[in-house]
């Protein structure tokens, strides 16, 4: 109790506050809905103008877009494998550039100007129920991607090497989710968390390296995100012999 | 839903887990397929069609340059061959010349040996019938005196 009015009347950050869309019985986060169709719209306006006139001689935007599927690619093909990476591709590159964007749009557009009725715009990265829902998305995959390239024998990969394993790799697949969300979770929230703080105590040039840190941080959990989904799934196909 | 209440707050708080969650999942996978026909596959074909293209020009190129060095070495043979075969025919011209030239000089040493053989036995001839004519001659003046010293006694 207190350390909740600590927090949210000390700092006037709103911490834990949401503005709640009701839809028959269900309650949804409206700002993570709001800010992520802003975000993703920019994205897909930005992808579609790329990719309008595509030349075999890239030029302007079309070069920018190619570079990054050829680094989403290189991601893609060295954890998944040569062999199946092109099914998986698409969703890595969706989820890297999702976080990416969610991220980078969280700490570079100044939210907090739009005045929301209750909680705020941020990054929808930082709320719990995007991070868990892209964590279960990467479950669901490396397990289809497993069952769906070797059948049965996917199973085999849990007393392998030796049936030791067993409850270890169990575990794994409740921890591989829990890691992943909160990982996400947890590094965007701190970083929104910390700016805010900052800006609230010394409005003036002190938050800016924390606001660049906050960047580099947001592209690395880009990163981190994708090359993990794109590990497990790489570790769920891969052939033990 | 699962609902933990951090903070205290009744309603909301950092860990407040609703339906925002399988949307979001639902957005995450619409937005999966969205990606895939706009911009995966589009870019995909575009830069495996410039890969594509640059490999073959690639392997075409060392086509033709291996093409080319056969040829070359196959010019180079030929070249080769050229020559020794006009060092044969040039040598085998100056074997002929050669052989004509002492051919021609054996035949005239020959005519001339011939000649100098033949004016030689006519010059012997000529000799010996000089000389008989002129021992006949003489037994001629011989006769003749041996007669007319006969003839005054």
């Amino acid at each position: 109790m207190f350390f909740n009015s600590l927090l949210t009347n000390f700092a006037a950050l709103e911490v834990g506050q949401h503005l709640y869309w009701q839809i028959g019985n269900i309650r949804l986060h409206g700002q993570v809905f709001l800010t992520s169709w802003i975000l993703l719209g920019a994205l897909l306006v930005f992808i579609s103008l790329g990719t309008k006139k595509m030349e075999n001689d890239p030029k302007g935007l079309q070069n920018l877009l190619e570079f990054l599927w050829d680094y989403i690619r290189d991601l893609a093909r060295t954890q998944i494998g040569e062999k199946v990476y092109r099914d998986w591709m698409p969703f890595i590159g969706t989820l890297f550039l999702f976080v990416f964007v969610s991220n980078w749009g969280g700490a570079l557009i100044p939210w907090r100007l739009i005045k929301l009725p209750s909680g705020e715009l941020g990054a929808p990265t930082a709320d719990i129920n995007t991070t868990i829902a892209l964590a279960l998305l990467v479950s669901l995959s490396y397990f289809y991607a497993g069952l769906s390239n070797k059948g049965w024998r996917y199973f085999e990969y849990y007393v392998h090497p030796t049936p030791i394993m067993l409850p270890f790799k169990i575990l794994e697949d409740f921890t591989k989710p829990l890691s992943l969300s909160f990982r996400l979770f947890g590094n965007i929230l701190a970083d929104e968390l910390v700016v805010g703080v900052l800006v609230f105590l010394v409005p003036l040039i002190l938050p800016i390296p924390v606001m660049f840190l906050g960047l580099f941080t947001s592209a690395i959990q880009a990163l981190i995100f994708a090359t993990l989904a794109a590990y497990y799934i790489g570790e769920a196909v891969e052939e033990h012999h | 839903m699962l609902a933990f209440n951090f903070f205290g707050a009744t309603e909301g708080g950092l860990f407040d887990i609703n339906a925002t969650l399988p949307l979001m999942a639902i957005q995450v996978v619409a937005l999966t397929y969205i990606l895939n026909s706009l911009f995966f596959k589009p870019v995909g074909n575009v830069v495996e069609k410039r890969e594509k293209f640059v490999s073959n020009n690639i392997i075409e190129a060392k086509n033709k340059l291996s093409e080319v060095k056969k040829l070359e070495a196959d010019l180079l043979t030929q070249l080769q061959s050229a020559r020794t075969e006009a060092q044969r025919i040039v040598s085998e011209a100056e074997n002929e010349s050669d052989k004509l030239y002492k051919e021609a000089i054996e035949l005239a040493n020959n005519e001339a040996n011939a000649s100098k053989e033949k004016a030689r036995l006519a010059i012997e001839s000529q000799t010996s019938a000089a000389r008989d004519q002129l021992s006949k001659q003489a037994d001629d003046l011989s006769e003749l005196i041996v007669n007319r010293l006969i003839l005054e006694k």
